[in-house]
Formats: C-alpha cells, sequence, structure tokens
C-alpha cells in the first residue's frame, strides 16, 4: 500500500512535468491551430541554458531558472516571428511540419552546446526526499507538483482576468470576429508561442532535477503528446488532468513491470502511447476536447 | 514545313485524353529520362579515382531512400495522409526479409532462403499487411492526430523490436542485414567482372526504375485521381463517390509495401543493424525528402532522396570551408552537428520559400526558358 502511495507520488512528481510540456502544445494549438512539434527543442533548449546559467555565482538555482524561462519564452517569441508568422494561411500540416525543422535546428543546436560530458542544472534536491505521513516523496517531485500547480495558476488567472487574456481567449474563438473586435491577432500568437516556450523550459528544468542531462533526454518532452491527446488538443484543463494521469500511469507501470510483463522489460516507456491508441479508437477527440463540426 | 505533322511540332498540344495522360506526354521528357538513366547506368564504369566507390555506395542507398520516398509521397503527397510511422513499416519489412534471408545456423532466427526474388516481395507484402492492420486506427483521424498517431507507432515499434531478440538480436547486438543474391548470383561479395559497390548500384538502380514507373502508372489511374480527390477535399470525394475508408486503406497499404521494400534493401550495403536505427529520425527524414522534393511529384520524391544520401558528403564539404566547423567526430560543432542543422533548415527554407520543392525550382526554371526572351 505504501509502495503503491510512493509510485503515485513519483507519478504525480513527473505528470506535472507533461502538464506543463502540454499546456504548452494547447496554447499554441488554441491560438493558431498547429500543433509545435517544436516543444522539445524548446525543453532542451531551456534545460542546457539552465545548466549553464547556475555556473554564474549570483544567480543561483531559482535565478537560472527564472532568467533561462524568460530567454527562452523570448527566443520561441523570435521563432514564431521569423518562421511562422510568414506561413500565416498556409495549410496547417504545413506549418506542423516546419515546427518538425525547427525542432530538429534547435535541439542539434542545444546538444552540441551539451558536449559530450552529461551536465546537471544545479537543483536543490537532488535525489533526496521527505516523510509525507508513512510515505517516503522524492523532494524534486514535490518541487515539481508546487511549481507546476502555481504555473497553472497564474497562467489560468492571466486568461481569466487579464485584457491580453481576453484577447487570447477570443482568438481561440474566433480569430475574424477577434481582429473585427480589435484583438491583435499576431500579437496573440507571439504570445503563445512565448508562454509555450516558456512552459517548455520550466518543466525541463524540473524533468532534468537531480539527474544527468545528456542527448538521450529530449524524449520526455514526447510524452506530452499522449497528454494531450487523452485531455483533448484544445483544452487547458484536459491537459493538467491528463498529465497527471499519464504521469502515474507511467510510474505505476514503471514500480510494478510484473503486471505488464507481456510488454517486456521497461513497458513504462510505451504505456503513454498505449494509453493514447486506446483513447484515439473510443473517443478520437479525445476526453475533453471539443468534437470536430465538418461544415461541407 | 506545312506538311508536318502539327502535333508534333507542337508537343503541348494534346488531341486525345490518352496522349495528355500517357507516362510520357512529351518527347522531351522521354528522352531526358532515358538521358538520365543512361547516364546512371554508365556512372560507376567511371574509374575509382574519378568516382570512390564510398560515393557509389551513397548514391546506392540513394536509389533505396528513393524507394522509401516514393511510398511516402503516394500516401502523404497524393492521399494526403501524414504519416511519421514509415520507419515502423520498414522495420517491419527489413526483419521479414533478414529472418527469411537470415543464416540458419545463426544467433538470430532465420531460414536461410537468400534469393532477392522471395524475399524482396515477401517483405513487401508482410509490412503492407501491417499497414492494412494499422488503417482503420488511421482511417478514423484527419490530419495531426494522425500524425501523433503514427509517431507513437515508432516509438511502441521501436520498444517491442527491442524486446523480441529471437529476431532483432536485440538492442546492443543487432543483427546482420539479408544476403543479397538475385537468380542464383551472389551480388553483396565482389564479382568477378565488378565489385560489390557497382553491382549494389545497378541493382538498386533497376529497382528504382521499376519501382517509380510503378507509382507513376498508380499514380495516373483510377486510384491515383481518388487520392488526390481525398488530399484536396475528403468531404467533396466522398461526396461524388469516392469510398474514403477504402482509398485510405490502400494508400496505406501501398506506401507501407514500399516502405517495407526500402527496409529490406536499405541495410543491405550496411554490416548490422540495430532496432533503434528505425526511430523516429527515419521517419521524419522520409518527410524531408517528400517536402524538398516537392509534394505530389515521383520525380520529386526522387530527386529529394538522392539530396538526402548525399547529405552528409555535403556537410563534410561545407564544413571545410565553415571555419567554425570541425570535421573531427570528437570536435563540438563538428559536421554531423551541421548536417542535422541542415536537414531542419532545408525543411523549413523549403516550406517557407519554394513549397513546390525541387520540382518547383525546376518548373521555374523551365517556365523561364519556355517563354525567353519575354520571361519575367
Amino acid at each position: 500500500m505504501i509502495h503503491l502511495l510512493e509510485a503515485v507520488a513519483d507519478g504525480l512528481g513527473r505528470g506535472s512535468v507533461y502538464a506543463l510540456i502540454g499546456l504548452g502544445f494547447v496554447i499554441i494549438f488554441k491560438a493558431s491551430g498547429v500543433i509545435s512539434f517544436a516543444q522539445p527543442g524548446f525543453m532542451i533548449a531551456g534545460v542546457v541554458l539552465v545548466s549553464y546559467l547556475v555556473d554564474v555565482p549570483w544567480l543561483g538555482f531559482w535565478g537560472a531558472l527564472v532568467v533561462g524561462t524568460v530567454l527562452i519564452g523570448l527566443f520561441a517569441l523570435g521563432v514564431e516571428r521569423a518562421v511562422i508568422r510568414p506561413m500565416i494561411g498556409r495549410p496547417v500540416f504545413t506549418i506542423a511540419i516546419i515546427t518538425i525543422g525547427l525542432d530538429i535546428a534547435i535541439r542539434t543546436v542545444a546538444h552540441a552546446w551539451l558536449g559530450f560530458n552529461p551536465r546537471q542544472v544545479d537543483d536543490p534536491w537532488g535525489l533526496r526526499t521527505f516523510e509525507l505521513g508513512p510515505v517516503t516523496v522524492q523532494q524534486r517531485h514535490a518541487a515539481a507538483v508546487v511549481t507546476a500547480a502555481i504555473a497553472v495558476a497564474v497562467l489560468f488567472a492571466f486568461f481569466r482576468f487579464t485584457r491580453m487574456g481576453l484577447a487570447m481567449r477570443a482568438v481561440a474563438e474566433d480569430q475574424e470576429a477577434a481582429l473585427a473586435q480589435g484583438a491583435s491577432v499576431g500579437t496573440v500568437f507571439a504570445l503563445s508561442w512565448a508562454l509555450a516556450g516558456a512552459l517548455a523550459a520550466v518543466a525541463g528544468v524540473f524533468a532534468a532535477a537531480g539527474l544527468n542531462v545528456d542527448n538521450t533526454f529530449w524524449p520526455i518532452a514526447l510524452y506530452a503528446l499522449p497528454v494531450i491527446i487523452l485531455g483533448g488538443l484544445d483544452s487547458l484543463e484536459g491537459a493538467v488532468g491528463a498529465g497527471l494521469v499519464i504521469g502515474v500511469l507511467q510510474s505505476l507501470a514503471a514500480n510494478y513491470p510484473d503486471a505488464l510483463s507481456w510488454l517486456g522489460r521497461n513497458p513504462s516507456i510505451i504505456v503513454p502511447w498505449l494509453v493514447m491508441v486506446l483513447v484515439l479508437i473510443l473517443r478520437p477527440y479525445g476526453m475533453f476536447g471539443t468534437r470536430e463540426v465538418e461544415r461541407v | 514545313m506545312l506538311t508536318r505533322n502539327p502535333v508534333a511540332s507542337r508537343p503541348l498540344l494534346h488531341t486525345s485524353y490518352r496522349s495528355d495522360m500517357a507516362l510520357f506526354n512529351t518527347r522531351a521528357k522521354l528522352v531526358a529520362v532515358l538521358v538520365i538513366l543512361l547516364a546512371g547506368v554508365a556512372l560507376p564504369l567511371l574509374p575509382p579515382s574519378m568516382l570512390p566507390d564510398a560515393v557509389l555506395t551513397e548514391l546506392t542507398r540513394g536509389s533505396v531512400y528513393a524507394i522509401g520516398a516514393i511510398g511516402l509521397m503516394l500516401l502523404t503527397g497524393f492521399a494526403g495522409q501524414v504519416s511519421l510511422g514509415h520507419a515502423f513499416f520498414a522495420a517491419v519489412g527489413f526483419y521479414t526479409a533478414a529472418v527469411i534471408a537470415g543464416d540458419p545456423d545463426g544467433r538470430t532466427l532465420g531460414f536461410g532462403i537468400t534469393e532477392l526474388v522471395v524475399w524482396l516481395p515477401a517483405a513487401g507484402l508482410a509490412a503492407a499487411v501491417v499497414g492494412v492492420v494499422v488503417a482503420p486506427l488511421a482511417t478514423r483521424l484527419r490530419g495531426l492526430y494522425l500524425a501523433i498517431v503514427t509517431l507513437g507507432l515508432v516509438v511502441v515499434g521501436e520498444h517491442l523490436f527491442e524486446q523480441w531478440q529471437s529476431v532483432t538480436g536485440g538492442p546492443s547486438n543487432g543483427r546482420r542485414p539479408p544476403p543479397v543474391t538475385v537468380l542464383g548470383y551472389r551480388l553483396d561479395v565482389d564479382g568477378p567482372f565488378f565489385n560489390r559497390q557497382q553491382q549494389l548500384y545497378w541493382l538498386m538502380l533497376a529497382l528504382l526504375v521499376v519501382f517509380a514507373l510503378a507509382a507513376r502508372n498508380l499514380a495516373r489511374s483510377d486510384v491515383g485521381r481518388a487520392f488526390t480527390a481525398v488530399r484536396d477535399r475528403d468531404i467533396a470525394a466522398g461526396v461524388i463517390g469516392v469510398n474514403l475508408a477504402r482509398q485510405k486503406t490502400v494508400a496505406f497499404a501501398i506506401s507501407s509495401f514500399y516502405a517495407g521494400c526500402f527496409g529490406a534493401l536499405f541495410y543491405t550495403t550496411f554490416l548490422n543493424v540495430r532496432p533503434d536505427q528505425f526511430n523516429l529520425f527515419l521517419s521524419v527524414l522520409f518527410i524531408v525528402m517528400v517536402l524538398i522534393g516537392g509534394v505530389g511529384t515521383i520525380s520529386g520524391a526522387i530527386a529529394g532522396a538522392f539530396l538526402i544520401a548525399l547529405l552528409p558528403r555535403l556537410a563534410r564539404w561545407l564544413a571545410e570551408l565553415l571555419p567554425l566547423v570541425s570535421t573531427r567526430p570528437t570536435d563540438i560543432p563538428n559536421d554531423s552537428h551541421l548536417q542535422q542543422v541542415l536537414y531542419g533548415l532545408l525543411i523549413i527554407g523549403f516550406l517557407i520559400f519554394e513549397p513546390r520543392g525541387l520540382f518547383g525550382i525546376w518548373h521555374r526554371i523551365r517556365s523561364w526558358w519556355k517563354t525567353y526572351p519575354f520571361s519575367y
């Protein structure tokens, strides 16, 4: 029983990372109808940047996290302006493929900076644990959950209470109507990319906490794809919920591999994808996503 | 002059539907293809000082890449279904061929039937069957959902192949590619007249011609037109009587057949194949070939495939020119980094500046000369 609870706690830690990356996907999808495959690139770029920034003595881990997140957000904004903006009006498939190209380019440069020796983000937690009642929880997982909760609360408040958030919701609802009401669609696109980049960077740093980062680290970001399929491509709440669900399921598969021995060793690698396929068979538009309406 | 046949002197004047839809609808096309083919066939006869065997191997791989790229072109370029799962079907084809042709006494499963005439169609068919099995999922999904599912297919497939050690040799050992025997004649060892590289080059070139002609013929048949209708507007296609589910399944099956043949053939130039070679990057590479070649053209797929096959050489050559980039693998950044960045930049650059790809560039050059001196 305690083992089970510990597995769930571990899963919530992983899941909050997936939720943050998934939120980035959903924000871009809601604004422009595109799935940005560049999220893994922004994530690894954020991790590498922070791993260098923590070496600046007066910055510390939290300073490096904030500076790195802001810089990656600005970088994503620039990428949107330079590469994605000229493509407005072209099929979403074309833009999605461009983001694959972006991902390859960004990731390669980030990996080149990573070098041959693994790097660390020098987080204050490492692999230390604390006791929560009878359950032993890793500090880095608790930190990830708390940070994700704060980020999600701020984000939802931003969408709900600010003028820019209102503009973003309006653009997601109907681009032309929003434009006619004076919302700047271009600014919304740029901001959505900046937010997605920043979220990916934060998520990456917490995923990297306590670990060595090398060039096999980036596929973690791909688990956000099952998350957004499970949650629905256009549902922010869905992304958060599904992120936690996928994280917990994956952690359970990692902790109880015998139950899934027919999937071979390390079933936790493919469990999220199998969940995704199952969801798509049952509900092709995700659990919380809006059903697409066909008009001729 | 007046007695000359007016049609012969005006290649763009088609007086019947038949001549419009012909495989080579102008004489210039036929002549150009024949000239390129002859040059391609004669190329390996150049002395090794002018054409090293390494380049010949890269061109051989280009031919096989082209077979795979044509398969994805039929699915993505003609039928409009974006698939990132090409690497998975290539893996199915490779392991089918490797098991059929493998050494019966070896570490991994093998039946010792080394005849290419047997294992190549078997590899294609096995992949096509898997394609048909996966297709029902695909026909329910559209656009980017399909891309994500096929991406998942590659990840799951890679994991399963790593577990299936009796067939794949496991993640660290891998297994040997199938030996190439055509009608009793062993091609992947140096022969009495020509060496291994030359023999494989001719074999792959011949197969590419067969596969390309088959695809070109398919594209101009009713199946090809149905594919294009599904791509351009699937609802409209459904309304005029195209069976969407069936056409998508057919597209998946044919594309997987090509991918399976690619998988079986490509690795014959390698010594050892590990399951992680069929990764997401291979799928993306095929997308790159299709896009930079020019969506909706068979010739574009071939051009894109050869460009990608020669890109490592190009990157090394560029790295020597660029002062910051080293050609030693122990340095950072080195030419393989440059090569990877080039993949990304090629996708971005082509999609922004020339969405019709290499074919589009050729098209512009052709139109410029055609309307000369009034071109603009």
